[in-house]
């Protein structure tokens, strides 16, 4: 039951529930869409980034699991202030506290700490990425949905 | 081989089905997840295996293994006599007329594209009509499109209700079209349905088509007697009928078969060959080029094998009763929502709890020993026939018993409890 709190702590129910930044971006010049196909979710991220390479703004579409729904809010509060170069080095901190055991947290993961847990359950680490890899595909403008699989 | 089976076997007095000493046979069932009681409740993606048949394949490797239908010496011999003996079992189990019209195939999904390829592109062409159900499982559903895009025949989809029920008025109103081919599933692996099936291959026939039947979900849970259906074709996996994994079956009608062109060629399902020509072999041998899964259906035999010394009928009242507890009981909680509520319907119960994904209900259930299928079940027409990404699945065996019931709603109460 311990691992399951720790999956399951109340901000990311809270941000599966009521997910921050949800919806269309007008406006927005970077999109991407993801798939999982393991569970059918499916989700939209939109971003606008300004000619310094800085994100302006991000939102995201679509439906999940709690974990991906929660892991997609936290992450467009994360990224939205960030430098694209930023963003992407977020993501790759993100990927190793949600994958690896035995590596301390970057100074950057801050709030989104609260999603370690997910380590515990392998199965599940691909609904806390999608959105990250979602993010990442708009990012780089890739015109291909992206997948987990 | 070539003479019609001995059905005296069947009058043997069957040993009376109980759940709990069954349970016994199934070593598995024995371990705990994260220190708590397992119980398996996904024998529709896959059933757990008896030891008998864990013994058979074993035994097929470590007794009596060779290649088959080449050696002159003794291991190939018996090797070829146990495999040989695996189709007579299971042409017997399912009353087909000879062994000869049950080819092996790695799984279900190589059976239909099996038929879709050999049978699809020498018999069916432009413009002809095949018929599919809302509810297929993708592999009945994606090999017939492969089919539209090589030859362009036309897909139509018989729509379902809402209780998840075959719109037979639909089905009626579309054989009165061009179709030639029908494929249709017996039970909806999503849903739970049971297909009015023998009417459904009646009027097939009456319309001139023929019908290929997706009986994955309903070998392993009622008795099927294949001459009595009268389906052309007839596809099933061998794992989810308590077999070892890359094993199944097509069953087709011998005259078909006949008529059908190799699916895939090469060792074993040659007469000669020269430079200049190769002749096939005759049916099954055609359709199983290579060597084949010998182990594998050495131990689906010994699964029917086990099956058979039960009462079907038996096993199929036990597995209702406690997958119809599990589904009134599901039912009394008022967030959760049934999918799938046929008339007659098999031993599964496809649901949703609202305010909850099925994967974290998946999660949680499974944290407290609870196997269950969370998703869409490759299944996503009937998905979106809902208007939901997936559903969770609790699918029951016949080693499944009301204590699994009850830890699956307890499960679902933790859910709530967790989810507030």
């Amino acid at each position: 039951m311990s691992d399951l709190r720790d999956l399951y702590q109340e901000i990311i129910l809270d941000h599966g529930r009521t997910p921050r930044n949800f919806g269309p971006l007008d406006g927005a010049n970077r999109n991407s869409e993801g798939h999982n196909p393991l569970c059918g979710d499916h989700i939209e991220v939109h971003a606008t980034v300004d000619k310094d390479g800085r994100i302006q703004d991000v939102t995201f579409e679509g439906h999940g699991c709690a974990i991906s729904t929660a892991s997609a809010s936290m992450m467009t509060d994360a990224v939205k202030g960030k430098t694209v170069a930023e963003a992407k080095e977020l993501f790759e901190h993100f990927h190793d506290l949600v994958t690896k055991d035995d590596v301390l947290p970057e100074e950057d993961m801050d709030k989104l700490m609260v999603l370690a847990g997910v380590r515990e359950f392998p199965m599940r680490v691909k609904c806390a990425t999608l959105a990250w890899h979602t993010l990442n595909a708009a990012l780089q403008n890739e015109d291909e949905p992206v997948s987990t699989e | 081989m070539n003479k019609p089976l001995d059905m005296t076997s069947s009058a043997i007095v069957k040993r009376a089905f109980d759940a709990e000493a069954a349970r016994a046979d199934f070593p598995v069932l024995a371990r705990t997840v994260y220190g708590k009681p397992m119980h398996f409740l996904d024998t529709a993606a896959s059933a757990q295996k008896p030891q008998a048949v864990i013994d058979a394949v074993s035994e097929a490797y470590g007794g009596d293994y060779a290649n088959i239908h080449r050696g002159v010496y003794y291991l190939s011999q018996k090797a070829t006599e146990a495999y040989d003996a695996a189709r007579a079992k299971i042409a017997a189990f399912l009353n087909a007329r000879r062994p000869e019209e049950l080819i092996f195939t790695r799984n279900a999904t190589e059976a239909v594209n099996l038929v879709a390829y050999s049978y699809g592109r020498k018999f069916l062409k432009e413009g002809d009509e095949v018929v599919l159900s809302e509810m297929e499982h993708h592999a009945n559903i994606v090999p017939w499109q492969m089919l539209r895009e090589a030859v362009g025949v036309k897909l139509t989809v018989i729509p379902i209700s809402d209780t998840g029920e075959l719109d037979m008025d639909a089905y009626a109103r579309a054989l009165k079209g061009n179709v030639k081919f029908v494929a249709m599933t017996h039970m909806s692996n999503a849903l739970g349905t049971v297909t009015p099936i023998a009417e459904i291959i009646r009027l097939a026939h009456g319309a001139g088509a023929k019908i290929l039947v997706d009986g994955c979900q309903m070998v392993p849970h009622e008795k099927v007697d294949l001459q009595a259906l009268d389906a052309d074709f007839y596809v099933f996996s061998g794992h989810k009928l308590y077999g070892p994994t890359g094993i199944g079956v097509l069953y087709g009608k011998r005259a078909l078969l006949d008529a059908m062109p190799p699916y895939q060629t090469g060792g074993d399902m040659i007469r000669t060959v020269t430079f200049a020509k190769t002749t096939f072999a005759e049916v099954p041998a055609r359709f199983e080029a290579g060597t084949p899964h010998i182990a594998g259906a050495i131990g689906l035999g010994a699964a029917v094998d086990y099956l058979a010394q039960f009462d079907m009928g038996e096993i199929h009242a036990h597995e209702m009763a406690v997958a119809e507890y599990a589904r009134s009981s599901l039912q009394s909680i008022n967030r959760v929502r049934i999918y799938g509520e046929a008339a007659t319907r098999g031993s599964l119960v496809s649901f949703g709890l609202e305010g909850a994904h099925p994967h974290d209900i998946g999660t949680i259930l499974d944290r407290e020993g609870i196997a269950v299928r969370g998703g869409h079940h490759c299944a996503q027409p009937v998905m979106e026939h809902f208007g939901i990404s997936g559903t969770v699945r609790a699918s029951f065996g016949l080693y499944n018993t009301k204590a699994d019931a009850d830890a699956l709603i307890a499960g679902v109460h933790k859910v709530m409890e967790i989810f507030g």
